[in-house]
C-alpha cells in the first residue's frame, strides 16, 4: 500500500500497463520529457522510452487519427489530450473512426484505445481548461466513458480501461488530482468498467453523482446524517455509458427518492438520462419527483466567477431536504 | 503504360525488387522549396545593413521602441502581480517583442488582428489599455471584448482556432471590395493543427489579403520547433499553398516593420496573403504554470540573450543620433510608471459581477435560460453574494 494522489495512481496504472504488456503505448503532447502538464506521465518516458511514449505535435485530431490506426494494426495506445476541451480538435476522428470503426468492419478491427484526459472547473483556469462535456461522449455509440472520483479507483479504472478491447474516453476530474491522498495497493488492482458503487448505503434518498462532484456530495451526506438524522445512500457512477442502470434503479426502488448532481451542462446531460431510466423503470416507487442540480445551459463562466457555477454542498443539503418534505 | 511495365518486370523475377529502368515515384526529384533567406536588417550587434535600411520617420521609430520598452514593463509587472497572487496564469512574452509589437506597426485602424495569447505588446498598440488586459487575465468577463472601435478578435486559448476566421475575415473585405487586410499571428506549435493549413489553403485560394505571422519562439511548452515538423521551414508551409512566403529575423524590429509592411502592401493591392515566418525566441516560461528547466537546457536560453530585440534597437538608434542614454532611462522609467498606473486602475475596479454570465448566450435569453438564470440568482441570493 501506499498513500498516493489520484495524478500519482495515474501515473502508476500507466506503469505497471506498459510494464505488463509491450504493446501498450502513449501519445499526447508534452508527455513525455517534460512528463505532461500535470505531471500525470511523469518518468515514464525515461522508463518506457520514446517510442512508446510519444511526445507528440500540436495536433489533437492527428494524435487520435494515428492511435486509431496503430491500434487497428494491433497496438493499444493511450491517449493523453491535455484538457478535455481540446479533444474537440479531435472530435472528427472520435466520432467518424474510434467509435465507429468496430462496427464498419463488423467486428473485424477492435479499437482499444484509451483517451484520457483532464476535466471540470474549480482551478482558476482560462476558458476551454474546465469544461465537462462527458455527455457528448456518452451520446457517441461505440464509445464508454469512464469517470474516477478517487486515487484508488482512479488506478483500478485506468488499468481496467487498458485491458479493455473497445475505445474509452477516461475523463480524469482535475479539481481532484492532488487534493487529497488514498491508500493504494502496489499490486495491479483491477475494477470492472460499468458498474457504478454504493459508497454509502442508506435508506431515504438516493443521491447519483460522479468525479469532482463526489466531494460535495460526501460533505452534504455526512451534514445531512449528523444535523438531520437524515440517511443518503450515495452512488459513484464510475461508468457513464453503458450506464449501470441496475444499481441505480434497485437504490431507487428502496428509497424512493433521487438527486442527481454533476458540473457538465443540463440539457441532454447525464442527469437527464438518469431521470428517463428511473422514470421508466421504477415510476411506481417514486414518492417525490427527481431533482438534479447541475451546471447551467451557459459556456463554463471565468474563473472570477466559477465558484458560483460550481453546485456545492449546501445546495445539495437543500435539494435533499426539498425532496423528502416533497407532499 | 508505366504501370504495365513495372507489372512486367515485377514477374520475371521476385529477388530483383524494381528495375533500374522502371519508371517509378521514387524516381521523381523531391518537390524543390528552394532556399529560404532570413530577412535581417539590424544584426545582433545593432549594426544596420546600409542596403536594407528603410526611411521610417524619427517619431515612428522611437514610438515603436517606446512600445517594446512598454511592452516588457508590463510583461515584467504581470509576472511580479501572478507571483503575489493577484494575477491569473500568464503567458510573458519577454524576448519577443520585436517580433510582436513590430508586426502590427502597418496596420490602421479599419484592418482586422487575430491574436493568440502572447500578444499583449500588439495589443496595447491595437488600443486596448492595460487595466483592460490585466481583467481579462485575472479571469473577469469584461476583460476579453476588445475596446469600441478597435478591429480585433479576443485572443485565442484554443490553439490555432482563431486562424480561419481571420481568414474569412479576410474574405469578408473582397466580397465587400475593401482594401484592408487582416493580421493573424500563431505559433510553431499551431503551425501543426490540421485547421491552420485549411487556413492557408482557403486564403491562397479566395486571395483573402490576410498575413499570417507564423512567431517561431523554438517551442511550444515543452517541443521544440524542431519537433513539429520534418521539416523546420515552417514559412514552405505557405509555399506549399501557393503563398508568398518569407523568413524573417524576428529580433530584428526593423526586418519585422518591412515585412509585414509589404505584406499589408500586397494584401490591400488585392495579391492576397503572404506568410512570414518570424525567428524568435521564448526567453521566459510557457505560463506561470510551467517550469522550463524540466525540459530545457540554459545554455540555450543564455545564447539567445546577447540577441535580444531591444537592446538592439536601442544600438541603432542611438547610432543614428535619436536616443542616448538619458532617453533610455526616461522610456523605462515612464513606462514602468505608466504601468504602475494602470495596475493601480485595475485594483481600483470593481469585483466580478457574477449576475451577468447568463446574458451574453444569446441576442435575447430563451425562456428556459431565463428559469436557469433565476435558479442562479437564488443561488446566489442563498449564499449571500447579491449585491
Ligand atoms: C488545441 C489546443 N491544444 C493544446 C493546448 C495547450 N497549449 C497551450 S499553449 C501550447 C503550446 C503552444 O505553442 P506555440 O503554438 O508554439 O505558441 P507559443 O506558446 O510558443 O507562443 C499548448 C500545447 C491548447 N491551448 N489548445
Ligand atoms: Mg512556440
Amino acid at each position: 500500500m501506499s498513500k498516493l494522489t489520484m495524478v500519482e495512481a495515474v501515473n502508476l496504472a500507466l506503469s505497471q500497463e506498459m510494464e505488463r504488456d509491450e504493446n501498450v503505448c502513449m501519445l499526447g503532447e508534452d508527455i513525455g520529457v517534460n512528463g505532461g502538464v500535470f505531471r500525470a506521465t511523469k518518468d515514464l518516458q525515461k522508463k518506457y522510452g520514446d517510442d512508446r511514449v510519444m511526445d507528440t505535435q500540436l495536433a489533437e485530431c492527428g494524435i487520435v487519427g494515428t492511435a486509431i490506426g496503430m491500434a487497428v494494426y494491433g497496438i493499444r495506445p493511450v491517449v493523453e489530450i491535455q484538457f478535455s476541451g481540446f479533444t474537440m480538435q479531435a472530435f472528427d476522428q472520435i466520432e467518424q473512426n474510434m467509435a465507429r470503426l468496430r462496427n464498419r468492419t463488423r467486428g473485424k478491427y477492435n479499437i482499444p484505445i484509451v483517451l484520457r484526459t483532464p476535466f471540470g472547473g474549480g482551478i482558476r483556469a482560462v476558458e476551454h481548461h474546465s469544461e465537462s462535456r462527458e455527455a457528448y461522449w456518452a451520446h457517441t455509440p461505440g464509445l464508454k466513458v469512464v469517470i474516477p472520483s478517487s486515487p484508488r479507483n482512479a488506478r483500478a479504472l485506468l488499468a481496467a480501461s487498458i485491458r479493455e478491447d473497445d475505445p474509452i474516453i477516461f475523463y480524469e476530474p482535475k479539481a481532484l488530482y492532488r487534493a487529497f491522498r488514498e491508500d493504494v495497493p502496489d499490486e495491479p488492482e483491477i475494477m470492472e468498467i460499468g458498474k457504478a458503487e454504493i459508497v454509502r448505503g442508506g435508506k431515504d434518498i438516493t443521491l447519483i453523482s460522479y468525479g469532482a462532484m463526489m466531494r460535495p456530495c460526501k460533505e452534504a451526506v455526512n451534514d445531512l446524517a449528523d444535523d438531520h438524522g437524515i440517511d443518503v445512500e450515495l452512488i459513484d457512477l464510475l461508468t457513464i455509458s453503458p450506464m449501470d442502470t441496475d444499481t441505480l434503479a434497485a437504490s431507487v426502488q428502496k428509497t424512493g427518492r433521487c438527486i442527481i448532481v454533476h458540473e457538465g451542462q443540463r440539457t441532454c446531460g447525464v442527469a437527464s438520462e438518469i431521470i428517463a431510466r428511473l422514470n421508466e423503470v421504477v415510476f411506481e416507487f417514486l414518492e417525490a419527483p427527481i431533482k438534479r442540480i447541475t451546471g447551467f445551459d451557459i459556456p463554463f463562466p471565468y474563473f472570477q466567477v466559477e465558484e458560483h457555477f460550481l453546485p456545492e454542498s449546501e445546495e445539495i443539503i437543500l435539494a435533499i431536504k426539498d425532496t423528502i418534505d416533497w407532499k | 503504360m508505366a504501370f504495365q511495365e513495372h507489372e512486367k518486370n515485377k514477374t520475371t523475377s521476385s529477388e530483383e525488387v524494381v528495375s533500374p529502368n522502371t519508371p517509378s515515384a521514387m524516381h521523381t526529384s523531391p518537390i524543390d522549396l528552394g532556399h529560404i533567406e532570413v530577412l535581417q536588417i539590424l544584426n545582433e550587434h545593432g549594426e544596420v545593413d546600409g542596403g536594407l535600411e528603410p526611411d521610417f520617420s524619427d517619431e515612428k521609430l522611437l514610438g515603436v521602441y517606446r512600445s517594446m520598452v512598454l511592452a516588457r514593463a508590463f510583461d515584467k509587472r504581470m509576472m511580479t502581480m501572478q507571483r503575489q497572487g493577484r494575477m491569473g496564469t500568464f503567458a510573458p512574452n519577454i524576448g519577443q517583442e520585436a517580433c510582436i509589437v513590430g508586426q502590427v506597426t502597418s496596420l490602421t485602424k479599419d484592418d482586422w488582428f487575430s491574436p493568440s495569447y502572447r500578444s499583449f505588446g500588439a495589443q496595447i498598440m491595437r488600443g486596448w489599455s492595460m487595466e483592460h488586459l490585466m481583467r481579462l487575465w485575472a479571469g473577469f468577463h469584461d476583460g476579453f471584448p476588445p475596446p469600441k472601435d478597435v478591429n480585433d478578435l479576443p485572443f485565442s486559448i484554443v490553439i490555432g482556432s482563431h486562424v480561419l476566421p481571420a481568414v474569412g475575415i479576410g474574405m469578408g473585405m473582397n466580397y465587400k471590395k475593401k482594401k484592408d487586410c487582416v493580421l493573424v499571428n500563431y505559433g510553431d506549435g499551431a503551425s501543426s493543427q490540421g485547421a491552420v493549413s485549411e487556413a492557408l489553403n482557403f486564403a491562397a485560394v479566395y486571395k483573402a489579403p490576410v498575413v499570417f505571422i507564423c512567431e517561431n519562439n523554438g517551442w511550444a511548452i515543452s517541443t521544440p520547433a524542431k519537433k513539429q515538423s520534418g521539416n523546420e521551414i515552417i514559412a514552405t508551409h505557405g509555399i506549399a499553398h501557393g503563398i508568398p512566403s518569407i523568413r524573417v529575423d524576428g529580433n530584428d524590429i526593423l526586418a519585422m516593420m518591412c515585412a509585414t509592411k509589404e505584406a499589408t502592401d500586397r494584401a490591400r493591392n488585392g495579391d492576397g496573403p503572404t506568410l512570414v515566418e518570424a525567428i524568435t525566441y521564448r526567453m521566459s516560461l510557457h505560463t506561470t504554470a510551467d517550469d522550463p528547466t524540466v525540459y530545457r537546457n540554459e545554455d540555450e536560453v543564455k545564447a539567445w540573450e546577447s540577441r535580444c530585440p531591444i537592446k538592439r534597437f536601442e544600438t541603432y538608434l542611438t547610432n543614428k543620433g535619436i536616443l542616448d542614454a538619458d532617453s533610455i532611462e526616461e522610456t523605462v522609467a515612464s513606462c514602468d510608471e505608466k504601468v504602475i498606473q494602470a495596475r493601480d486602475v485595475f485594483y481600483a475596479m470593481p469585483p466580478a459581477d457574477p449576475t451577468e454570465i447568463f446574458d451574453h448566450i444569446y441576442n435575447s435569453i430563451p425562456e428556459e435560460l431565463q428559469k436557469q438564470k433565476e435558479e442562479y440568482l437564488k443561488r446566489l441570493h442563498q449564499k449571500g453574494v447579491d449585491e
